[in-house]
């Protein structure tokens, strides 16, 4: 039996709206409310073939990935800037031993992190091209494995292992270059004193 | 035994568990011997946190509202 002979696509669709945006916010930012929206009308499209309401959750987030992923298929299929190879040695561990912020403290690297607040961490991460962030997400935020994302996105386990390896690195150097034009550095050194 | 440059590349599919048995016996017997590569684990696993602890943005009320409408319309377009 279908979900749709038993509950109305509204009363469905209304209990998973939180959570839809909260997800659409971070794989298509700015966007999320267009992205929901469309999203809402391929469900509403499709809604008899809903066998279970257990399963809304995946199956609302499979078409909102779907959406995402049209929006960017664009950035989705451009070839990565640089091999692998060439990226691999760079961590913002040393980066951050290497400049010594915060040369009073004992705890640098996690001085460094705690001195990011969530919203900090969004802007951060909408710097990312949506290649690298929409894994992140999927991956670190929603704790999916690599092997479902790699499904969702319709793309092969090693392009979604290449990208959040890249992902996770431009995350980093993004977070050094944000805090320093925010001077998260100096605030941070400014508060021990 | 690796060095540390494979120890990096490999950092974050040791935190994420990823690793055959072989490579994770490596990687473990490396940081065994390198407080730096203990210290870059240790700083992965809390970038992982940050993002995972910064993952519920909330829906602001104007946009639940539009989006309420929207499903009205949905639902009365369909009716």
């Amino acid at each position: 039996m279908s979900v749709s002979e038993d509950r109305s696509f509204s009363a469905v669709a209304r209990e998973q709206l939180p959570w839809l945006y909260s997800l659409a916010r971070r794989v298509a930012d700015q966007r999320a409310e267009d992205v929901v929206q469309n999203c809402l009308l391929k469900a509403h499209q499709s809604f008899d073939s809903l066998r279970d309401h257990e399963a809304a959750p995946a199956w609302f987030r499979q078409i909102l990935i779907n959406c995402a992923r049209d929006l960017h298929r664009k950035d989705l299929r451009r070839v990565d800037e640089s091999p692998l190879d060439e990226t691999a040695d760079y961590t913002l561990y040393r980066r951050i031993a290497d400049e010594d912020p915060f040369p009073y403290s004992e705890s640098v690297h996690l001085d460094f992190l705690h001195s990011f607040s969530e919203d900090d961490v969004w802007n951060v991460l909408d710097r990312l091209p949506p290649k690298y962030r929409i894994p992140l997400v999927l991956v670190h935020m929603e704790g999916l494995a690599v092997k479902e994302v790699s499904r969702m996105l319709a793309v092969a386990e090693n392009t979604v292992l290449s990208w959040l390896h890249r992902g996770r690195k431009r995350f980093q150097e993004e977070m050094w270059d944000y805090a320093e034009e925010r001077d998260l550095l100096r605030e941070q050194e400014g508060a021990r004193r | 035994m690796i060095n540390c440059t494979d120890a990096v590349q490999r950092l974050w599919d040791y935190v994420e568990k990823d690793l055959d048995s072989q490579e994770q016996a490596s990687m473990e017997d490396h940081l065994a011997l390198c407080r730096r590569c203990c210290g870059e684990v240790e700083f992965a696993e809390e970038i992982r946190d940050l993002m995972k602890e910064a993952s519920k943005p909330r829906i602001p009320d104007e946009v639940s509202e539009r989006l309420s409408e929207y499903l009205d319309d949905l639902e009365g377009s369909a009716s």
